[in-house]
């Protein structure tokens, strides 16, 4: 029997149409992205038995377009986590070393491609969670320009950072799923329509970016994101970058000042934001409710204390601090003070370069429960991926190769809706 | 981006003069503290956990303390409003609406008491 990666919550089918673009492809969907009657669970208890009324936009895209889901993928607790062991229902392993986790926090749905139980997956990314997982199991992850993918349906953990975005085996699969799921939905008001953004192509076919042609195109290389990453981890990303110097790509060293308080700007607004929209588990009008004799507010802090994880916990608990009188100032003004200034940094280097290239993780794969005990450490392993986020721009991360056996992956960044450079670029780093 | 960098550099040297120990104090976290946000935010908390929040919320906290250094800066934000026309349309159903409730009685969800 093959081995148990416990990357699926719950497996159940959701049938795709009989024809379509993705017509025959079985798609992972992450599990804090609502499906008509099959469970949501968030990776938590506090939502164990709860069971959508209705689907995402991006799974009734999917499965218009043929795709047919085969179950909700394992994930940190509300997203809260870079390596899926933070899951009320046990860790995912990684396909590429079991002893290891799949990243996060989208572990579930990176690993189930890696290991073949799915040809793509969906995941969220809101610092890096499709983008991590991708790297440490050996795959590709997209995360779009804000505003590409629709959000409906995805339980908000913190709504200004987060975008749904495909995994899959080839960079050329997971853009034929971003082709699938981007576009305007009037259920997300954050959406952008294409033909009304400047510079951006609304016929764009992000499938047939993947031509792997870099002849001509400028790599920024931003010393801080590479400065502090394990050092085999740097060799692997450096000699892919210079395989496509021999395409005919052009690297320059550019500098990113800003990105050293990205981590710190991250978890301060991404707290913040969480424990606002986290206000909303009650137990009252949906997941598990404690049996209280306690009055309102009691019964709530119970029905809170059952139901979510200690990293839940923490980042309700932090962002409430953050936001409270006296810290709003010292904390989240800064937070967003830091944030405009990497907007703004990321600005001006695209004025120069095409892309920008850097590791997507530090560092390789932890073992399994290396880093649970350790918050702060597994925040700082988001060093590279925040930035991105932070600034709303489309990246991707694509297998590099291997460092002592393991999955090290190249992140490529690119400007506002430019998803086709930064498939490009990818595509040409997988024909090497 | 000269103008950021200054100030960068003016505030990362204020941090490690006369002001540090001040930053240093600000970010102590004691178990009181950590009972209070968690009170604010509903979330009871057991004894033990308490003192594991409180010392790892210093770390936090502490590490959060370099975005003192971070200059003031314009947030150049290009938001547009997004308006549709306000016209009925069709939703959940009331049944649909409760279908994932705890308790509900004649069609409303049921709460605990306020007091």
């Amino acid at each position: 029997m093959a081995t148990d990666y416990n990357a699926f919550i719950t497996e159940a089918t959701i049938d795709g149409a009989d024809d379509g673009p993705l017509a025959g492809t079985t798609v992972a969907v992450k599990d804090n992205i609502s499906t008509e009657g099959v469970r949501t669970t968030c990776g938590s208890e506090m939502l164990a038995d709860y069971v959508p009324p209705y689907s995402a936009t991006v799974v009734d895209r999917l499965t218009e377009a043929g795709a047919t889901v085969v179950g909700k993928a394992n994930m940190d607790e509300f997203g809260m986590g870079t390596t899926t062991e933070t899951s009320a229902f046990g860790p995912t392993r990684n396909p590429a070393d079991p002893e290891r986790v799949p990243g996060g926090s989208s572990g579930g749905s990176a690993a189930a491609v890696a290991a073949g139980e799915a040809d793509l997956a969906l995941g969220s990314d809101t610092g890096g969670s499709v983008r991590c997982p991708a790297a440490f199991c050996g795959v590709v992850g997209i995360k779009p320009t804000y505003g590409l993918v629709s959000r409906y349906g995805l339980v908000a953990y913190a709504n200004s950072l987060e975008q749904i975005g495909p995994i899959a085996g080839t960079v050329e699969e997971a853009a034929a799923a971003l082709d699938v799921i981007a576009g305007p939905d009037p259920n997300d008001g954050t959406t952008r329509d294409l033909a009304d953004v400047e510079g951006a192509d609304p016929d764009a076919s992000y499938a047939a970016a993947a031509d792997g042609d870099v002849d001509g195109l400028t790599i920024g290389i931003p010393t801080e994101l590479f400065e502090g990453a394990d050092e085999r981890v740097v060799e692997t990303v450096e000699a892919a970058i210079a395989d496509l110097e021999g395409r005919g790509a052009e690297t320059t060293e550019i500098s990113l000042p800003s990105v050293e308080h990205a981590v710190q700007a991250y978890y301060v607004i991404a707290m913040a934001e969480a424990s606002s929209n986290l206000a909303r588990f009650d137990g009252v009008r949906y997941g598990a409710r404690a049996d209280s004799d306690g009055n309102w507010n009691e019964s709530f802090a119970e029905t809170r204390e059952e139901g979510f994880g200690a990293e839940v916990k923490r980042r309700i608990l932090l962002g409430t601090y953050a936001l409270s009188a006296g810290y709003h100032d010292k904390y989240y003004e800064k937070a967003q003070d830091a944030r405009a200034w990497v907007r703004q940094d990321f600005k001006e280097a695209f004025a120069d370069v095409d892309v920008i290239a850097s590791p997507t993780m530090p560092v390789p794969p932890f073992e399994l429960g290396e880093s649970l005990d350790d918050p702060l450490r597994m925040y700082l392993a988001d060093a590279n991926t925040t930035p991105v986020n932070l600034a709303n721009l489309p990246a991707i991360s694509v297998p590099a190769g291997e460092a002592d056996g393991l999955p090290v992956g190249l992140q490529f960044v690119g400007p506002k809706f430019d998803e086709e450079t930064v498939i490009r670029a990818a595509s040409a780093v997988e024909e090497r | 981006m000269s103008d950021t960098s200054e100030s960068t550099d003016d505030a990362g040297e204020d941090a490690g003069g006369d002001d540090a120990p001040a930053h240093s104090d600000a970010s102590v976290v004691d178990a009181e503290a950590v009972r209070h946000v968690a009170e604010l935010a509903r979330v009871r908390l057991a004894d033990d956990e308490v003192g594991t929040f409180a010392a790892q919320f210093g770390d936090i906290l502490d590490y959060f303390e370099a975005l003192d250094e971070v200059p003031e800066t314009e947030r150049e934000e290009d938001l547009v409003n997004v308006m549709r026309p306000d016209e009925v349309q069709s939703g959940l159903t009331q049944e649909e609406a409760l279908s994932n409730a705890d308790e509900t009685a004649d069609g409303y969800f049921v709460g605990p008491k306020v007091s």
